[in-house]
């Protein structure tokens, strides 16, 4: 959707989750690269997990934990890895 | 690969073969258009997921997509058939509304956004872990029923709703459609990837191999679609898809890159890591908040079209694993491998 002064493109902000753009996008990184998206909308990775990246990959979501995960506590990778949730 | 789908699909579907009593007398009616068709009773005699009744109730259903070779298009609309599928419908849904765990649409949801631990009776994370490449194709053929009309069912609901939650909608829809695109509808992605699979890439083609689980699948969509009754839980439904998708598909795409399926394999369900992750936002914040603002009535409906996706899916799910589990085909008999138009390449 075309972005003019009377109709402002639309960024949505989402708790814990990724910014949502008015497509079509062209996100540009740090070194210079360029990745462009089309789509109507496009979710944009705030978490930095993405393996999509600058493209959400929905890898910002909690995990549940195993019983043993919770007893081995600490000790367990993936119990060193926080959820997002817990970063903000 | 490329495929084709008008040079790939010489005609309409063919009927497919019966599985009993009910399919049987459906098929024959509808080549025919007369005969003896299944009373109520007898449809209740039958068991509501097994594969007599959900390839009866799957076969009325294809009238109203893409129809069979040899039958009357006008047939979709013949009163004795659709009293037949009345009685199969509530067959299925009254099993559904007994079987689907009664929680709220946001416990629900909340659920399908948290990742669980434990994925061993997840299919997408045994074959990102384990697949091999004739599980995949079986995989790919099973979900060819739905996936050659992806988006479809979920279209009828378009007029159902209004304001944000129909914006949504249509937008996502849009996106499944390929954006204005033929070659990009995701319907056409997945006839590519079943080419690199060297499968068969004709619509309705794997319907005889199909288990009733696969068939009570699409059945669902078809029967949340077309019943302006149930638009809450085809909304619950479609955003049980969405939600659970990107994570799938990333699984998904990965079993195609180890495997060697293909580009245009690996393609499609990378497209749907991406898509999907935006398809999830608009599904819930757009179409279903929009539309309990609009009928806050219909909340235990979106949470039913959630539960009965999810129960359905666990059904396959477990079909699918205890077969290959066991190194068994989980078809009644091994794949064929079909040449497409380029030659095709060695895969075992």
């Amino acid at each position: 959707m075309p972005s003019n002064p009377e109709r402002p493109r639309r960024i949505t902000l989402v708790r814990n989750g990724p910014l949502l753009v008015e497509g079509p996008v062209e996100v540009v990184d740090d070194d210079g690269a360029v990745a462009v998206s089309r789509r109507f909308t496009v979710a944009i990775c705030m978490c930095r997990r993405s393996r999509s990246y600058p493209w959400c990959d929905t890898s910002h979501r909690n995990r549940s934990k195993l019983p043993s995960d919770r007893a081995a506590g600490a000790d367990c990778p993936a119990a060193d890895r926080s959820a997002e949730g817990d970063q903000r | 690969m490329k495929a084709d789908l008008g040079a790939a699909r010489p005609g309409k579907p063919q009927l497919p073969r019966p599985r009993g009593h009910l399919s049987d007398t459906v098929i024959s009616w509808l080549r025919i258009g007369e005969g003896p068709l299944p009373t109520r009773e007898e449809v209740q005699r039958e068991g509501p997921y097994g594969a007599d009744l959900q390839l009866a109730l799957y076969v009325l259903y294809e009238l109203h997509y893409q129809g069979f070779d040899g039958v009357d298009d006008d047939r979709e609309w013949a009163p004795a058939p659709l009293s037949v599928r009345r009685y199969l419908e509530e067959a299925f849904l009254r099993a559904l509304r007994a079987d689907v765990p009664a929680l709220g649409a946001q416990e629900a949801l909340a659920g399908l956004l948290i990742e669980p631990a434990d994925d061993s009776s997840s299919v997408s994370h045994y074959v990102k872990r384990e697949g091999r490449l004739w599980q995949l194709r079986e995989y790919a053929a099973l979900r060819s029923l739905y996936h050659l009309k992806e988006a479809d069912p979920h279209a009828w609901v378009l007029p159902r709703l209004r304001g944000r939650a129909k914006a949504g909608m249509a937008a996502i829809e849009f996106d499944e459609f390929g954006a204005g695109r033929a070659e990009d509808i995701h319907a056409q992605l997945f006839a590519d990837l079943m080419a690199d699979l060297a499968l068969e890439t004709a619509y309705g083609h794997y319907v005889d191999v199909a288990p009733a689980e696969t068939l009570a699948i699409v059945n669902l969509m078809s029967l949340l679609g077309l019943h302006r009754s149930l638009r809450g839980a085809l909304v619950g439904h479609f955003a049980a898809v969405e939600v659970t998708s990107s994570p799938g598909s990333r699984r998904l795409a990965e079993a195609m890159r180890r495997t060697g399926a293909g580009p245009a394999a690996e393609r499609f369900y990378d497209e749907h890591v991406e898509a999907d992750a935006v398809h999830e936002q608009i599904v819930r914040r757009e179409v279903i908040d929009g539309l309990l603002k609009d009928e806050p009535d219909l909340e235990p409906d979106v949470a039913f079209g959630i539960g009965a996706t999810t129960l359905l899916e666990d059904r396959l799910a477990t079909y699918l694993l205890a077969a290959w589990r066991e190194e068994r085909s989980a078809l009644p008999a091994p794949l064929p491998h079909v040449r497409t138009r380029k030659p095709a390449r060695s895969v075992t």
